[in-house]
């Protein structure tokens, strides 16, 4: 099966004042049809930016630099922003961390929707009505056709939500882009949420790549998971195989830093020190300064995500060895 | 999970639903004074569109002016039988219904000069807030341009380029107050530009006219108004400026400018009426306006709020 998003070498850089700032410096992705890819990495990895790249979303000073973005085996990176516009919304949609600052709160919802739907295509405004009632009702809005008329900040958080998922939807995108959706809701609300997401896009193979910096949202909903660090993937394979043995030390460190109850009153882990400047990345592997594995070889030479098909990857000049066994 | 199991807290109760409208109205009320500004400014405009019933004579028309009533102290009876409360100017006109003609060309040109200024200023300014880079830096540097000439001196400059009348002041009036919406708008448009609800719309495939105009435009509304609240007395009293100075209106068909400068020359024979009861109208209308202004300057803005 050929992969319905495939992302090749990108590099997105900004070019600031201080220098150049590279936010994405090399990654590649791919993504079938209904796999669910957990990216995974600190504030400032480049997760959102990835994400911004493949939306062609990318404000000056910042511009894609490098590499190749295909989306049903149509290549995106060079497309006039017309055609941009006609992909974004339809084949390609986003849904955003903070739901309260997503939805236009002096228009109501109905009319953010219906204009969702009319940007794409040409149908009466009545049929355009009655898919949003589908939209909202599909995701667990009462009352769906009295809720069209109302305001945003008539909505709590996680209908507010909900309505984003909803509008995202609407045209049965093959990808959908989600950057943090739950950060912001409460425990239950977002497993609500999650279940919802990830049932629609198995029942429609909707590709889904979802951005969090919270490995047990990835635990349960991902089938794969790539971890980024200071603009590269640092390692990268299916949930349960980077999950129960991590090969990449910063992976290591993730996963030590969540609090779990076998472990209560323990000292947790934590990784030291804080993410690189992308601005002035050091010689070698990112990560070796704060590594306490590092050895003289990080420092000088960077490792690179080896080309491994099956199993889990990862960029480390220590887990080498061990790639063989893992798959 | 079941669709059913989600909360429903979402909606206020329907019956006594507090729309940001009501509220606004609300808060607006707060302040007495101000609504008395709204008050008298409704009673203005009330009296400049009814005008041609309610006032004694028509002082546009030369057939019902008697010289002979000419410069009449108030309360003097006119030819025509009726009492001028007000007296009469010059050319026998009676002040209190010239005050009323007058009144209707001063807010007609304040409000339509004002109404093609927003419009023009509110279009710029959302353009240079959106595109940003070099069409922003042309369009700010003009209005820069535009806002370091004083406004009397520039609208002195293109009126006497036009030449009177209504239509040539109204451009005038529109080239000189463009800039402050422009300047306005693109400050607040580059602060919703930065919200999330404008990138959701991008991701969404939006065009970029239904972002600007449809997202960002109604999000920007609030200070538009002050502006065009308090940009509205200020354009009243620049053509009564103008026509003061003798290059705004027709001496014909008088503004409350043209009056007062009618009656400028008799000042000093103790002939104050003339000048003194078109003054207080225009300051009464000009204080009105502004007190609305200033109120809907304190409710609408976010930083303010208690």
């Amino acid at each position: 099966m050929s992969p319905v998003l495939e992302v090749t070498g990108l590099r997105t850089h900004f070019f600031t004042r201080g220098g150049v700032v590279k936010s994405v410096d090399g990654v590649s992705l791919s993504l079938n049809a209904g796999e669910v890819l957990g990216l995974v990495g600190e504030s400032g990895s480049g997760k959102s930016v990835t994400g911004f790249s493949i939306l062609g979303l990318v404000d000056p000073p910042g511009r894609i630099v490098e590499g190749s973005i295909r989306l049903a085996g149509r290549e995106l990176v060079g497309l006039e922003e017309g055609e941009l516009q006609s992909v974004r919304g339809r084949d390609l949609a986003m849904i955003f961390q903070d739901p309260m600052m997503t939805l236009n709160p002096v228009l109501k919802v109905g009319t953010q929707m219906i204009e969702t739907v009319l940007a794409h295509e040409k149908v009466s405004e009545k049929s355009a009505r009655a898919r949003c009632i589908d939209a909202l009702s599909m995701m667990g809005i009462p009352a769906p056709h009295e809720r069209l008329d109302a305001y945003p900040h008539q909505f709590s958080g996680g209908m507010r939500q909900r309505v984003a998922i909803a509008i995202a939807l609407l045209h049965n995108p093959q990808v959908v882009i989600a950057d943090e959706p739950t950060t912001a809701l409460d425990v239950t609300i977002q497993s609500q949420i999650l279940a919802k997401v990830q049932e629609l896009c198995r029942e429609r193979g909707t590709a889904l790549i979802w951005i969090t910096h919270d490995l047990t949202v990835i635990a349960g909903l991902a089938d794969r998971i790539a971890v980024m660090y200071a603009g590269r993937i640092v390692e990268e394979g299916g949930v349960d195989a980077v999950l129960d043995r991590p090969r990449h030390p910063y992976t290591q460190g993730l996963i030590g830093s969540v609090p779990s109850r076998g472990r209560k009153g323990e000292k947790l882990a934590q990784i030291s020190g804080s993410a690189p400047s992308l601005a002035n990345l050091p010689v070698g592997c990112a990560f070796a300064p704060r590594c306490d594995k590092a050895i003289n070889r990080c420092r000088v030479e960077a490792p690179v995500l080896p080309n491994a098909a099956a199993g889990s990857r990862a960029a480390c000049h220590l887990a080498v060895p061990t790639a063989g066994q893992a798959a | 999970m079941s669709s059913k199991a989600a909360p429903v807290p979402a909606a206020a109760p329907a019956a006594q639903e507090e729309t940001p409208f009501r509220r606004f109205v609300a808060q607006f009320a707060e302040d007495r004074i101000a609504v008395a500004g709204l008050l008298v400014f409704t009673l203005i405009v009330l009296a400049a569109l009814l005008a041609p019933w309610i006032t004694p004579q028509n002082p546009y028309s030369l057939a019902k002016l008697d010289l002979m009533d000419s410069r009449l102290p108030p309360g003097s009876k006119a030819g025509d039988g009726f009492t001028m409360m007000l007296g009469s100017d010059g050319f026998g006109r009676d002040i209190f219904s010239a005050i009323f003609y007058g009144l209707r060309i001063s807010l007609a040109v304040g409000a339509i000069s004002c109404l093609i200024a927003a419009t023009v200023g509110m279009t710029v300014g959302l353009i240079a807030a959106y595109a940003g880079g070099r069409v922003e830096n042309l369009i700010m540097r003009l209005v820069d341009l535009q806002l370091s000439l004083p406004a009397i001196l520039l609208a002195l400059i293109l009126v006497s380029m036009f030449g009177k009348g209504v239509d040539k002041i109204i451009i005038a009036l529109v080239l000189v107050q463009w800039a402050y919406y422009a300047r306005t708008v693109r400050g607040s448009a580059l602060v919703e530009r930065g919200k999330d609800y404008v990138e959701a719309a991008r991701c969404l495939g939006l065009s970029h006219a239904r972002i600007v105009f449809r997202h960002i435009l109604p999000n920007c509304l609030a200070p538009i108004i002050v502006v065009a609240t308090v940009q509205t007395a200020h354009s009243i009293s620049l053509e009564a400026t103008l026509s003061f100075l003798g290059v705004g209106l027709a001496q014909t068909e008088p503004s409350l400018g043209v009056l007062i400068s009618n009656g400028f020359q008799y000042m000093l024979s103790g002939k104050y009426w003339i000048s003194f009861f078109p003054g207080l109208a225009l300051l009464v209308t000009i204080v009105s306006i502004n007190l609305v202004g200033d109120r809907l300057r304190d409710v609408l803005n976010p930083r303010l709020e208690k």
